[in-house]
Parts: C-alpha cells; sequence; structure tokens
C-alpha cells in the first residue's frame, strides 16, 4: 500500500468510526439521511430510492441514488464517507444483474421494479 | 526570507474537513531533506542553503559529487537545489528539515516540472479554437489559421503563437494553502493540484506574495546532525511569547 492509500484508509477508519457504512449494491433501496443548513438551522433529510451505481474507491467512492419525485426522475450522487451524511438505510435488497442500472432511466412504473434479494432463496440457490 | 524544501510529488487525494466539506489535496513527501551547504555573501555573493533530498546509491554518484557530500558529512543525494535566505537564517550543514517547516493554513509556492505534452498543436498549446467542422473546411479542422498580414509586413512577427513543444518546463504555482503536515511520515498536504508528474521533484518554499504565517518556525523546522531531535529555534523575530519558554524549556533540560 503507498502512503496515499496509506492516509485515505485512515481517514476511511476515522469516518466510518463516526458513522458506519452498510453494505450494499446497486439495486437496493436505500434511505439516505442527508445534514441539510437551512439559514442557521440544521436538519436532517431523507432520500429514499434505488441505489443505480457505485462508483470509485478508496475515500473517492460514491453511489448514485436514483428516485420518482412528483412523477420526474431525481438522481443523487453522494460521497460514500461524506460527513454530510448522517446515516444510510438498507430498506431493501434487489436482485440485478448489471453494476450499473442506467437502462431504469428509462423504464417507469411496473416495468422498472426490482426483484427482491432473499438471504435464504440466494444462499439455497448458490448451494446447487 | 525562510528556505524552502525539497519534496516528492506522491498523487492527490481528498480530504473531508469537519464541516463536511471535502478538500482536493497534493500529498508531498519530505524523505531525509538535509542542508549539504552554505553559499554566504563573503565567499558567493549570496546567502542561500543547499538542500539535498532522497537517497542515491554511491555507485551513481559521480567522484566530484561524492567529495561534496563527504565534505558534508551527508549520505548522497538524489537531488539537490538552493534556496535563496536571509543572512541570519543560516541551519548547520547536515541538519534535516523537517516537515513541520510548515505549518498548516499558510501559503507556499511550490516549483516543478510540468507532465511533457510533445509537439502540441495551437488549439491544445495555446487554446486557440480551431476551424469550424463543416461549411467546406476540409482537413484543417484543429489548424491555427492565419499567422499574420501580406506583403507588407512581409513575416510573421516573432514570439508568433504555433504549434511546438509543450510542457517538461519549469513551473511555479503561487499562493497554494497547506492543509495539514505530518512530521513523522514526513508529509506536507497542499490544497490543489502541483505541477509535476507523480514521483517527480518539487521545491516548496514561503509564498512570495504573502506575509510569512506567524506560527512559522525561523529559520526552520529541523532536526540538528546526529538526530538529536532539537525543537524550534530561538525565533530570531521573537514573536510569539509561546515558542521562547519551549526553547528555555529545552535549555534548562540540556
Amino acid at each position: 500500500m503507498n502512503t496515499v492509500e496509506k492516509l485515505e484508509q485512515e481517514q476511511i477508519e476515522k469516518l466510518t468510526a463516526e458513522r458506519p457504512v452498510p453494505e450494499f449494491r446497486p439495486g437496493d433501496s436505500l434511505r439516505v439521511h442527508v445534514k441539510v443548513v437551512e439559514g442557521t438551522r440544521e436538519r436532517i433529510q431523507a432520500f429514499e430510492g434505488v441505489c443505480i451505481a457505485r462508483n470509485g474507491g478508496g475515500i473517492n467512492a460514491n453511489f448514485t441514488v436514483r428516485k420518482i419525485s412528483y412523477g420526474e426522475g431525481v438522481e443523487r450522487i453522494f460521497p460514500l464517507y461524506s460527513p454530510r451524511i448522517d446515516r444510510i438505510e438498507v430498506i431493501r435488497q434487489g436482485v440485478v444483474r448489471r453494476a450499473k442500472l442506467y437502462y431504469l432511466r428509462e423504464l417507469r412504473g411496473k416495468k422498472a421494479r426490482i426483484r427482491e434479494r432473499r438471504e435464504d432463496r440466494y444462499a439455497s440457490k448458490s448451494g446447487e | 526570507m525562510r528556505s524552502g524544501l525539497i519534496a516528492k510529488k506522491l498523487g492527490m487525494t481528498r480530504v473531508f474537513a469537519e464541516d463536511g466539506t471535502h478538500i482536493p489535496v497534493t500529498v508531498l513527501a519530505v524523505d531525509n531533506c538535509q542542508v549539504v551547504a552554505h553559499r554566504t555573501t563573503e565567499t558567493h555573493g549570496y546567502n542561500a542553503m543547499q538542500l539535498g533530498v532522497g537517497k542515491a546509491k554511491v555507485k551513481n554518484v559521480n567522484k566530484a559529487l561524492r567529495g561534496h557530500f563527504a565534505k558534508a558529512e551527508v549520505e548522497p543525494k538524489m537531488k539537490l537545489a538552493e534556496f535563496r535566505i536571509e543572512g541570519d537564517g543560516f541551519v548547520d550543514v547536515g541538519a534535516e528539515i523537517t516537515a513541520d517547516h510548515f505549518v498548516s493554513d499558510q501559503f507556499v509556492d511550490v516549483v516543478g516540472t510540468s507532465i511533457g505534452k510533445g509537439f502540441a498543436g495551437a488549439m491544445k498549446r495555446h487554446n486557440f479554437g480551431g476551424m469550424r467542422a463543416t461549411h467546406g473546411v476540409s482537413v484543417s479542422h484543429r489548424a491555427h489559421g492565419s499567422t499574420g498580414q501580406c506583403q507588407d509586413p512581409g513575416k510573421v512577427f516573432k514570439g508568433k503563437k504555433m504549434a511546438g513543444h509543450m510542457g517538461a518546463a519549469r513551473v511555479t504555482t503561487q499562493n497554494l494553502k497547506v492543509v495539514s503536515t505530518d512530521k513523522d511520515r514526513g508529509l506536507v498536504l497542499i490544497r490543489g493540484a502541483v505541477p509535476g508528474s507523480k514521483g517527480s521533484w518539487v521545491f516548496v518554499a514561503d509564498a512570495v506574495k504573502k506575509a510569512r504565517h506567524s506560527d512559522a518556525p525561523y529559520p526552520a523546522a529541523f532536526v540538528a546532525k546526529g538526530g538529536k531531535p532539537e525543537p524550534v529555534e530561538e525565533t530570531a523575530q521573537a514573536d510569539t511569547p509561546a515558542e521562547e519558554t519551549a526553547a528555555a524549556d529545552t535549555a534548562t533540560e540540556e
């Protein structure tokens, strides 16, 4: 590991000690609690949607969350280790066969559904 | 004017600040940066310190330089450079300048050799606009266009911006902010980009266009020869009383 990677690793450890990062993959539904500053007050706002991509590595890792807000698709990219994120909740795990779910942008309603991943079924399937 | 130091560019990363903003930083490593020689007004006509950094294999050092290093009683260095200083700012030959020579939030100028681009066209080299994609332009979409007038003056003026060699030149980036330093590992983190490729040598010195930071150690933060850690020398300007007491404490211990 070179020095830059070591610096990044130390920072990741420090940041995850304050706010752990759950394990999640593209296709999972997330609720991201973001700290929002309004004037002088700070409050927490939730952004709920499907994780359609994870990008980057180390301290530069980020993920994209897509949701349909008032009939309009909205995507937000969050740095995974950003201190502006209060916490990340995994609501539902999905089964997908792509790392990047950009095809969801073309789909609406029923077609944009993602099958739920259940650990027991998954385990029996892989055991075959 | 304080001495600067020689560092190696390791690469870039980001640092998350307390308030959640992130800072892009360049990581510079200071690897055993020692004073190799002095240049004084009496003998050379100017005041400067020659610093050396890294560790060169003896077989790769020529005889003249071996003699030079032997005189200073330091290990052969990979890179040598001089830094101009004031007459009272000398540090003994053999002393090692450490990374805490710079303090957080101070401004520095960084000199490096930019990444070579080879023979580059006018669009890349001088940000020319090029020609149109359509409307009858053929073959010359990235050409520079006209280079002058007609029979009068009948020549292309000197200094006309044209295609040519780009990069691999000495570049100074001024007023970069120091984010933090790590004395133990010899690291200096600087906000923003620094000229040069990863692994290249850069010269870091106090910014010439800003006043010196009040906490910056004068003449330098160094470890005297022999490995005995010697804290910040008595400040010549005597700007902070805290430092003076610290220096006095060590004096009583000794």
